[in-house]
């Protein structure tokens, strides 16, 4: 086999699959953050707090309804959603037409607020929760042991974000969507309830959050702090991919988390700021992010 | 963004250090910083201003005539945050002894600011040997553990039972090179050898990529030089790729026993690690975890809240003998010279250099089934005798060993 810097392409092949899975949790992410931008014009920041929530509820759904992963997969999404659903309604439809800042700063709040209540509760060093029975054990690949569980991660997201991106741009309640986004008053001439669909939007975006949560939890531990951590960094894509852009948003998620990858064997200490100094090279040349529409 | 969490914290810190300065002569402060919010917030955090509260009742301060008051802040792991918050409390509060403060970066440079101003710094949460060694100060005692004591517990012990070649995932900031450091001392002084190593950042989630290098290395341990969350998804992640199966073994060279409690048994089972105290030792220890927990949520006490304890206890026996807190230089040097006795951590000296000595002790970390009650989680595999537990003296490079 051939080597690269010093470092065998076995090393090199689990570390770009481990990249990739780590950019399915970026990609998934910052798909929820796409499709709330590109439709509501909102900048979520709540979206670490409700990724949180999300591996807190199938936490809470083991312990207390004794109902495991497959349930908290399609559970717990409903019901992070259903209170993002509630966010709108109550705070969220007042800031359409004013200035980003306005939706941010509301948004971080809420973020604040949901990891500080957490964090009151159950402290910060987490609550174990452990891969399904299913998923336990993992193959040998040669040049790496790939965990069952994380090949079901890139799978999965994978599929989610594929199908999104098709209900999206591909069909018609996307085309409904997408025009609610360009001209509302023409579409509500159409007899569409717009308010309603984008309040739905909203609860999409926020079950797609709490997904990625669910997923996480065997991962890494359930903790109020863990989306917090990642937060920055999904951003961080979103403006690399283009705000508002789906498919860029998928393609960076993944890319970045290649990128990141190679990063923690080549110079493992910068690999926490690479995605930035990325960010900071892709504004310079294109202001609107790789996908972006531009302004 | 950053700066925006930065001052709104700063805002609160100052709001609730202000509406308690009404500073009297006869007022005897203390004030505990730590992490309150982030990966180190259970093993310190609010538990140690509970410890700290604990020790004054104790100690009797009311029916002794002094009036004793605590106060609390977050540092987030910043140094720039702690540096702010310390100078407002000497200068503006009047804050006479400063506790606890776990990360290493941050107990640095708080060390510094207490000597420039003649007050009282009790370590109990940061771990940096460096703080009895190059850094220390008259001003300064490290109470509950370090670097150097952890390595030669856990390091020395896994060495001596075939574990001769090692890697380490170090936390890329003070606290993990220093441990880095000793561990890799004492590892080749017994006759192992270090093949390898990389950084990363602080705080991580994703260490996966790491432990697939560790695991390339072919070393018999793995070394975790990190702690708090970081460990905890350090050994979570190494469990689900397979590595302790394939016949590598982790050492958990800075682990607490809220970290067991995370990870649950399962996962956590044979973890050898070093420890000073631990609440189910004896019935003194129990007794305190009692009323401890239910104070703070539930949580059984870690060594760094019985340090606290105990630090807080020595300081006001030294402050009452010598009826006064102004000099900070006197009250450390009356601390070094009572020997110290409290119900936590027995009888005890802190040494010329700052270094409290008491036994440290080897644990190993049950299985499920052995675990008869909720935090009933460690065996005690032996007892490093106070004189072999830390750093002899003569070896540290303290400038004040020399005069």
């Amino acid at each position: 086999m051939f080597e690269l810097l010093g470092i065998s392409s076995q090393a090199l092949f689990g570390q770009l699959l481990i990249g990739l899975i780590n950019g399915s949790f970026y990609a998934l992410l910052s798909l929820g953050l796409a499709v709330i931008f590109g439709m509501l014009n909102i900048i979520n920041f709540t979206h670490g707090a409700q990724y949180m929530l999300g591996a807190f509820t199938a936490y809470f759904l083991l312990q207390y309804a004794g109902l495991g992963y497959w349930w908290a997969i399609v559970l717990a999404p409903v019901v992070v959603g259903l209170s993002g659903i509630i966010v709108e309604r109550l705070f969220l439809q007042w800031l359409y037409k004013l200035d980003h800042l306005y939706g941010l700063l509301l948004t971080f709040g809420l973020a604040l607020i949901f990891e500080g209540t957490f964090r009151n509760f159950f402290g910060s060093s987490g609550l174990p929760y452990s891969v399904p029975s299913a998923l336990q054990g993992g193959q040998n690949l040669g040049f790496m042991f790939l965990p069952n569980y994380r090949a079901w991660v890139v799978v999965f997201s994978l599929a989610v974000c594929l199908t999104t991106w098709f209900v999206i741009e591909r069909t018609k309640l996307g085309s409904y969507l997408r025009a609610a986004t360009e001209n509302p008053t023409l579409v509500r001439a159409f007899g569409i309830n717009v308010p309603r669909m984008i309040t739905l939007t909203y609860g999409f975006g926020v079950a797609l959050a709490a997904l990625a949560g669910v997923m996480a939890a065997p991962v890494y531990n359930v903790s109020p702090q863990m989306g917090a951590n990642l937060i920055i960094v999904v951003f961080a894509v979103v403006v690399i991919g283009g705000m508002g852009s789906i498919m860029g948003a998928i393609l960076t998620g993944f890319g970045l988390g290649l990128i990141e990858g190679l990063t923690k064997v080549f110079f493992p200490e910068a690999s926490n700021t690479v995605i930035f100094i990325i960010m900071a090279i892709v504004l310079l040349i294109r202001p609107a992010g790789l996908f972006g529409r531009g302004a | 963004m950053k700066r925006l969490i930065t001052l709104a914290a700063l805002a609160i810190v100052f709001g609730c250090g202000s509406a308690q300065a009404q500073y009297t002569d006869g007022i005897i402060k203390i004030g505990v910083m730590n992490d309150m919010s982030g990966t180190y917030s259970d093993l310190s955090g609010q538990g140690s201003v509970i410890a700290a509260r604990m020790a004054v009742e104790d100690f009797g301060a009311a029916a002794k005539g002094m009036k004793v008051e605590i106060v609390g802040a977050d540092h987030q792991n910043k140094p720039d945050v702690g540096s702010n918050v310390v100078r407002t409390w000497i200068d503006v509060d009047k804050v006479d002894v400063i506790v606890d403060v776990p990360t290493s970066s941050v107990a640095l440079a708080v060390n510094e600011i207490v000597r420039d101003k003649n007050k009282v710094f009790l370590v109990s949460g940061a771990a940096a040997s460096d703080l009895t060694g190059a850094k220390c100060t008259p001003n300064t005692i490290h109470w509950t553990y370090d670097t150097w004591a952890l390595a030669n517990g856990t390091g020395k012990a896994i060495v001596k039972t075939g574990g001769d070649t090692w890697f380490f995932l170090t936390a890329d900031y003070a606290f993990g090179r220093a441990l880095e450091r000793d561990t890799a001392a004492v590892v080749e002084k017994n006759g192992g050898k270090v093949l390898g190593k990389v950084r990363h950042p602080f705080p991580g989630t994703d260490f996966s990529s790491f432990l697939l290098q560790a695991q390339a290395s072919k070393a018999k341990i793995i070394g975790l030089a990190n702690a708090g969350a970081d460990t905890i998804n350090s050994i979570k992640q190494a469990s689900e790729f397979g590595i302790t199966q394939g016949g590598q073994n982790l050492a958990a060279l800075l682990a607490f026993i809220t970290d067991v409690h995370a990870l649950g048994l399962q996962t956590a089972q044979g973890l050898i690690m070093t420890e000073a105290w631990y609440w189910d030792l004896n019935d003194a220890n129990r007794e305190f975890a009692k009323k401890f927990a239910p104070q703070d949520k539930g949580v059984h006490p870690t060594m760094v809240h019985a340090g606290v304890y105990s630090a807080v206890t020595h300081y006001l026996k030294a402050v009452e003998a010598l009826k006064s807190d102004a000099d900070g230089k006197a009250v450390v040097a009356k601390m070094k010279e009572m020997p110290t006795d409290d119900k936590l951590f027995g009888k005890g000296v802190v040494r010329a250099d700052g270094r409290k000595i008491h036994p440290m002790y080897l644990f190993e970390v049950k299985k499920p089934a052995e675990s008869k009650a909720p935090w009933d989680y460690y065996k005690l595999r032996a007892t490093i005798p106070a004189d072999e537990a830390f750093r002899p003296l003569a070896e540290g490079g303290c400038p004040l060993v020399k005069s």
